[in-house]
């Protein structure tokens, strides 16, 4: 059991166990201590200056660096405290381009939030005075250092989940956070994960939007739209409207799509059930002939790419399948004509809402180039939303277009780290056995915090042990190619998520950097539809069975093959 | 417990005084990073030369020349101290040998004209000890220095190096160390001042697994140079500072961070090492016994945060050199995650004589808090500028007058910037106060690391606070927004005063920020760059004032506020300065005293250089 201790705070005896900070004690207290460059899931770094609070004895004191200690009496609000906030803030802003009202993250914006809570009207500093370039070389994400404020949290973030491709350059007020050299993003190693975006607290790290390149062809009566969303899209759009966090929205996202004009609304949690039948057979077939094992999965373009352009030597064991985005698109044009009359190969647009950035930089693969049309993250599509004047509240819930909008509880837990993985492992057992599991629930693939990165499960297909392992982050991903490459695996699957927690936890998501409960409650929210749908296998999708019947013929076929697999090259960079 | 080592330190001692013997007559010749600078490697291969034919010495069968140390008396370098004809020889060029070799050397018969003139009474000084400079010191850490071969094990071992680690080995007893420095009161020589015994403690606490000993070489405060002095004169003293160190906290790795831009100190220290090493008082089962302690350096780039000590640890890992707040404290999780003891070099230094003198000894040096000796770098407007050493407590005007022999020139004194960029300035008030780090800290300024800027009536505070302005803001790592913004704008504000442009309320604006960035700044490099600021405003607010109401600088210093004036009685009307004016701002007609139109002039000075009449002036 964990001693239960208290300190005070504002006169206010608190409690505390385990917090890990100060900063988190007080927040207990109802008190929120503003920072920009805190974030619970990375580092503390210290740096801001902004979550400083007075302690007897102690003095002025960064509190998300602070461990908390029995007795402490904590001023959170003293005039000495407002002073170093309000300046801090004067100075940043003093170095900041102040072009609020063009910035994509105005209304979100940390500093613009509290340079209005503090009070900040007038710079007494002497202004920026020359601008930087903006980087928008890269499909996802546009840099542009004229509003970074030097928080870290983006180094931090790359650093610490992912390739570590953002670094601080030069000293002092000459300071720059920037790729390797100064390069531009599309010249680095990035993987469009879009988590350094995920965590900036302004707008120098924002998402690259599409929204009006949709806007052309949705609003466009020559087109014929097709959109397609994510599984977890819809446990985390509702936030930007008001819902908790994990509570399923998708029966309204349909309606909103409508209402925005898009012509027909399909699920691309029909084609994660559809990339597991592929993936399955891929895994049975590895399995059968000992070939390319462990099998990577490859629904993670962020991940994709980090192999393509490290370990290009170990491309032979991702798996050929596309990712669910990358199966519907093809499957849409190619089919949607049959069902629905004045659509043609040529003039459906296929647009897809997706939590990711990486996305955006996966239909720009020569391989898949032409399938998706646009991609938008759940924060543009809400944008969309709110700039159609739709109120998300007293939408009527609506069905998804038929024949690939039925999906099961195995296609919506995808969403996050371990979904595939246990997906797929239920459709294996039945693809190896002819029967299904007795059990489908295979939780030691569950949890999306930082303790649960890389985990492990064992299956008995009748006998042969399978094991999986489902990592997070591409730094646990490195471990673990590590090992198959020492040969050091001892497990015949690796499920890769680059984003921490999964797809619900990707770079295109509602902020949620600020609270590290909100991924597990989206997690919970997709595991929650898991077990409510009456479906839960994926080979059990009546739509999946007739795709097949009617078109495809069985996984792994001629057909399947053309519209459904890929192929991967190396994209080893020259640094 | 006693423990018997194999080594025993009496008998090295023995061969070591045999070796000094055999060396004859033994003549110092600094090579300290001045003196080099100064030609002192051509002295010293000068006398090798003279002195390879031994038979035309009388007195001596032999003579060695021995590359020292810094005497500290750059000032005045090359200097050649003959330590058995009692001499010192200053400003000695590759030319003078030959004389001194010829007239001293073999006839007894010193050189009058290379010997110390005192300021004061005109008088040549002969004996070491009688120049004022060094009379008045008291040298611990310094004590080697100057005396012997910083390059040679056995000479260190004949001023008793490595006698106290011995000591302390076979006594085995890792608690009455760490005593003995609480006792002794040493604190930190690098600026803080933090008790060393504690800071020994806190360290020995987590003793058990792998701990390290740090010590900080990255001296960058301008025109600092006590540690180096240390690195370059006295290497074996540091390391035996740091092996006695790791004993008593339990580490058996230690590093120095030294600067890339020393690249003496790195040879004399990795020469140490190596020598060290091979007579087993560094490595495994040091002198017989069981501890071990081995010493890496690693070459800092030169970056002024990384010394601070977080921002040292953080450089050492391979990481940006971006200080780490505190707690946790390095004690506790320092290098490579490890609980880490980091002592500043001077700090280390001291350690040795503590151990073999004792910590009574060392107490009675200094004053009631502040124990021992502190090194200093005398520097600016004084008549002897060097490296010295005096008891805690001294007075500035003994350093100034007595030591630094005055102000040069006869000026009169205004201020001495102690402590570097993080310190402040001090006034003629603060002539008798003591240097000791509580009476300093009371008084607006710190002893930082040692750094002592004296400054004469002719310079201008506020350009003063601007140059280390202008040095924290480079220097400043960038992570925290107090400090890089802080240094930035607060650089602004005094570039915009000293170009005469200031306003009123930028006063006000500065001291408020100056307080900010002290009170809100992650390490201590912010939280002390606003003192030079603080202290002049402080103690030279009149002098801001002039500048921004009357647009003045009192010192006549700050080019902004000079008027560029012509001299009617003087000018001839050539019409040279017209011609040479690049912004037309001179009228007059030929043989007719000339005029400079103030509204055009840009102040660059040219027509100054040009008129052959003298008859241009700033006023």
């Amino acid at each position: 059991m964990t001693d239960i201790k208290t300190l005070f705070v504002d006169g206010k005896e608190v409690e505390f166990t385990d917090e890990p900070n100060l900063l988190e004690v007080i927040k207990k207290a109802g008190i929120t201590i503003p920072t920009f460059c805190y974030r619970p899931d990375l580092t503390t770094f210290g740096a801001c200056r902004m979550c400083v609070v007075e302690i007897d004895g102690r003095g002025i004191q960064s509190s998300c660096t602070m461990p908390p200690e029995a007795g402490l009496k904590i001023h959170t609000n003293t005039q000495r405290v407002r002073r170093i906030r309000k300046t801090v803030l004067e100075l940043l802003l003093a170095n900041h381009d102040r072009n609020c009202l063009t910035c994509d993250k105005s209304g979100n914006c940390e500093l613009q939030k509290y340079s209005e809570e503090y009070g900040i009207t007038k710079i007494r500093y002497k202004n920026k005075e020359e601008l930087l370039p903006v980087d928008e070389s890269s499909p996802s994400i546009v840099r542009d250092s004229n509003k970074c404020i030097l928080c870290g949290a983006c180094v931090r973030a790359c650093a610490e989940y992912q390739h570590s491709v953002l670094g601080f350059a030069n000293r002092g007020s000459k300071t720059l956070v920037q790729p390797m050299k100064g390069k531009p993003l599309a010249d680095v190693e990035c993987v469009n994960c879009g988590q350094c975006a995920a965590v900036c607290p302004t707008g120098a790290l924002t998402i690259k939007s599409d929204i009006e390149r949709v806007y052309d062809v949705v609003l466009n009566p020559e087109y014929k739209t097709v959109l397609q969303i994510a599984p977890s899209v819809r446990v985390a759009l509702g936030e930007v409207f008001g819902l908790d966090a994990g509570e399923n929205s998708i029966k309204k996202i349909y309606a909103a799509a409508r209402k925005i004009g898009f012509d027909l609304v399909f699920d691309t949690n029909f084609s994660a059930d559809l990339t597991i039948m592929e993936e399955a057979n891929e895994f049975v077939e590895r399995l059968t002939k000992g070939e390319n094992l462990p099998i990577f999965t490859s629904c993670c373009p962020a991940w994709v790419k980090y192999l393509e352009m490290t370990h290009p030597d170990m491309l032979n064991h991702l798996s050929s399948a596309k990712s669910p985005q990358g199966m519907l698109s093809p499957v849409i044009k190619e089919f949607a004509p049959k069902y629905y009359e004045g659509f043609t190969k040529e003039n459906i647009k296929v647009i897809s809402i997706m939590p990711c950035t990486a996305k955006k930089y996966e239909i720009t693969r020569e391989q898949l180039k032409g399938e998706t049309d646009f991609v938008l993250t759940t924060s543009e599509f809400a944008k969309m939303i709110k700039s159609s004047g739709i109120d998300f509240s007293v939408l009527k819930e609506e069905e998804a277009n038929s024949p690939f909008g039925g999906y099961t509880g195995g296609g919506t837990i995808f969403g996050a780290s371990g979904g595939v993985a246990e997906a797929a492992v239920r459709t294996a057992y039945n693809m190896v056995t002819g029967e299904d599991l007795k059990d489908v629930n295979i939780t030691p693939l569950r949890g999306v915090d930082a303790s649960s990165r890389s985990k492990e499960a064992v299956i008995d297909i009748k006998g042969t042990k399978v094991k999986i392992r489902v990592v997070s982050t591409l730094i646990e991903a490195e471990k673990a190619v590590r090992e198959v490459k020492e040969g050091k695996a001892d497990f015949q699957m690796l499920e890769v998520m680059a984003c921490p927690g999964g797809c619900i936890n990707g770079g295109g998501q509602p902020i949620s950097c600020y609270d590290s409960k909100i991924k597990e409650e989206r997690a919970q929210g997709l595991y929650k539809e898991d077990e409510e749908l009456p479906i839960r296998l994926c080979h059990k999708n009546p739509d999946i069975i007739r795709i097949y019947k009617d078109h495809l013929e069985k996984p792994g076929s001629h057909l399947a093959h053309k519209l459904l697999h890929t192929t991967y090259s190396s994209k080893k960079k020259s640094l | 417990m006693i423990t018997k080592l194999k080594t025993d330190i009496k008998e090295e001692q023995k061969l070591a005084q045999e070796h000094i013997k055999k060396q004859g007559l033994r003549v110092l010749v600094c090579a300290g990073t001045g003196c080099v600078a100064n030609g002192s490697l051509k002295v010293i291969e000068k006398f090798k030369e003279l002195g390879a034919d031994v038979s035309t010495l009388t007195d001596y069968d032999k003579m060695t020349i021995v590359p020292t140390g810094c005497h500290g008396f750059c000032e005045q370098g090359v200097l050649v101290i003959i330590p058995e004809k009692h001499v010192t020889y200053v400003k000695v060029k590759e030319a003078d040998v030959e004389e001194i070799y010829n007239s001293h050397i073999k006839n007894n018969k010193p050189v009058e004209r290379l010997l110390y003139t005192d300021p004061k009474s005109g008088e040549r000084i002969l004996k070491n000890e009688e120049i004022n400079f060094y009379a008045k010191q008291t040298r611990t850490a310094l004590a080697n220095c100057g005396k012997i071969n910083a390059e040679s094990i056995e000479e260190a071992i004949s001023v008793r190096g490595y006698e106290a680690l011995s000591n302390i080995l076979i006594e085995n007893n890792p608690e009455s160390v760490i005593e003995q420095i609480e006792k002794s009161g040493l604190r930190g020589r690098g600026g803080g001042g933090f008790p060393t015994g504690r800071k020994w403690r806190f360290t020995a606490a987590n003793r058990g697994g792998k701990s390290y000993v740090v010590c900080n070489g990255d001296e960058g405060d301008p025109g600092a140079f006590m540690d180096r002095s240390v690195m370059e004169g006295d290497p074996h003293k540091l390391l035996e500072g740091m092996a006695i160190a790791a004993f008593a906290v339990g580490a058996d790795e230690g590093y120095i961070y030294v600067r890339a831009e020393y690249p003496l100190a790195i040879k004399r220290l990795r020469k140490a090492i190596k020598d060290a090493e091979e007579k087993n008082f560094l490595g495994k089962n040091i002198m017989g016994s069981d501890f071990s302690f081995t010493i890496h350096i690693k070459e800092g780039a030169g970056a002024f945060v990384c010394g601070e000590e977080t921002a040292l640890i953080a450089s050492i890992e391979g990481e940006r050199g971006m200080p780490r707040p505190k707690p946790p404290f390095p004690a506790n999780k320092g290098l490579f995650g490890r609980p880490t003891l980091i002592n500043n070099v001077e700090t280390l230094a001291n350690v040795p004589v503590i151990m073999l003198k004792g910590a009574d000894w060392f107490s009675k040096m200094g004053t009631e808090t502040s124990k021992g000796t502190k090194t200093f770098a005398l520097t600016g407007e004084v008549n002897n500028t060097g490296l010295i050493e005096v008891p805690m407590g001294t007075t500035l005007r003994e350093i100034i007058f007595d030591i630094g022999g005055g102000i040069r020139g006869g000026k009169k004194f205004k201020a001495v910037q102690i402590g570097g960029p993080s310190g402040g300035c001090l006034t003629e008030e603060h002539l008798d106060l003591p240097m000791d780090y509580d009476s300093l800290l009371k008084a607006g300024a710190m002893v930082g690391s040692g750094g002592l800027v004296v400054m004469a009536e002719d310079t201008c505070m506020i350009e003063v606070a601007r140059f280390f302005m202008n040095f924290t803001k480079n220097e400043s790592c960038g992570k925290c927004v107090p400090c890089r913004e802080g240094t930035k704008n607060m650089l602004a504000i005094l570039e915009k005063i000293v170009a005469g442009k200031g306003e009123m309320q930028d006063l006000e604006l500065l001291e408020e920020l100056a307080k900010i960035v002290k009170d809100g700044s992650l390490c201590g490099l912010g939280k002390t760059a606003p003192n030079p600021v603080l202290s002049t405003l402080k103690y030279f607010k009149d002098e801001y004032i002039a500048h921004i109401k009357d647009k003045k600088c009192p010192a006549g210093v700050c080019t902004a506020m000079k008027t560029v004036m012509i001299d009617e009685n003087k000018c001839k009307g050539c019409t040279k300065c017209a011609r040479t004016c690049p912004v037309g701002a001179i009228d007059g007609v030929v043989k007719q005293p000339h005029k400079i139109n103030q509204d055009k002039c840009i102040k660059c000075e040219a027509c100054l250089n040009s008129c052959p009449f003298k008859a241009i002036g700033l006023k």
